[in-house]
């Protein structure tokens, strides 16, 4: 009963498809739709970990650290943008985010 | 290896049973800390990987720094979330259509890629990641400070640099009303306009043009 790469594989697969079914699930919500995406480069940085253990080749773990300065990065700008979006609007419920579409 | 594989199924068990909870929480508070439990247990999937030092910044960052963001926005806004589930179950089949496919994919193609005779490719440059005397966060350090990945590292800290800066400009507001100090006023000062002179007549005083008024507590 020795742990491969395919068993971590297959969780960071269950844990991409659980952010993906979250956009879809929480469809209004921004803040849980930020968190999916959260959960989704969480499912990323695995793959790319599991790849580089396997394969000794420590690649994989610097891009995971750039992935990891990458979602820091995106969960404070869209956090800021959704404090600014709640300033002006008083919600933040993402359908009426279409002020600029055409 | 026993006792690891104990300890994969109970950290990806518990990491994917966290997440089902982040996306289907009632409370998004609670969403955010389940989000932090499944950062937790990930990064115990990555110790068992030997990635000490990413499991120790993704307790230290994902834990530390963007959970917190997460909780201190959701604790500030002062939002209706109840409304905001409306439509949760309208929407679950197709998302769960969507995702049972992407799933079924994905699980597929780990399947076919190990049950195969594909060869495992090995990377150009082995470096040591388990059993051997250097640790990671030596090697890693070895790799990522050197010359083609220190150029991404450089950019890595202007990314977030300029994160940091959007983020300050987007929230920053100017209320109207607020005494704050002016710095460029006050160096653009000078005699002229600082002092005044004012003529008093022999025996007499003066006025100031506008007296402080009186503050009563």
């Amino acid at each position: 009963m020795t742990i491969g790469l395919p068993h971590y594989l297959t969780v960071a697969a269950f844990l991409f498809t659980i952010g993906i079914f979250g956009i879809f699930l929480n469809r209004k919500n921004v803040i849980v739709i930020l968190m999916s995406i959260e959960l989704m480069l969480l499912a990323v940085n695995i793959n790319l970990v599991a790849f580089s253990s396997f394969m000794g080749e420590l690649s994989g773990q610097i891009f995971a650290l750039f992935v990891l300065t990458v979602a820091a990065g995106e969960a404070a700008i869209g956090l800021a943008i959704v404090v600014v979006y709640f300033r002006n609007r008083g919600t933040i419920a993402v359908e009426d985010a279409s002020v600029m579409r055409g | 290896m026993a006792l690891q594989a104990v300890f994969f199924y109970l950290f990806s068990f518990l990491t994917v049973a966290s997440a089902v909870m982040v996306i289907t929480a009632r409370n998004p508070v609670h969403a955010v800390l389940w989000l932090i439990l499944a950062f937790f247990n990930a990064a115990g999937l990555f110790v068992l990987l030997g990635a000490e030092f990413l499991a120790m910044i993704l307790v230290v960052v994902y834990v530390g720094a963007v959970a917190v963001l997460f909780l201190f926005v959701v604790m500030m806004l002062d939002v209706d979330f109840a409304e905001l589930r409306a439509g949760f179950i309208k929407n679950a089949p197709l998302g769960a259509m969507v995702g049972a496919i992407l799933l079924i994919e994905l699980v597929m193609v780990v399947g076919m890629r190990f049950a195969g005779t594909a060869q495992v490719v090995r990377g150009p440059a082995p470096a040591p990641v388990a059993g051997s005397t250097i640790s990671n966060t030596e090697a890693l350090g070895a790799i990522l400070y050197r010359e083609p990945f220190v150029f991404y590292l450089e950019i890595a800290g202007l990314i977030l640099l300029v994160a940091m800066m959007g983020a300050i400009v987007l929230t920053l507001r100017h209320k109207d009303g607020v005494k704050r100090q002016s710095i460029s006023a006050q160096n653009a000062r000078n005699p002229a306009t600082a002092i005044e002179i004012a003529k008093v007549p022999a025996g007499g005083y003066t006025v100031p043009p506008k007296a402080p008024e009186k503050v009563r507590s």
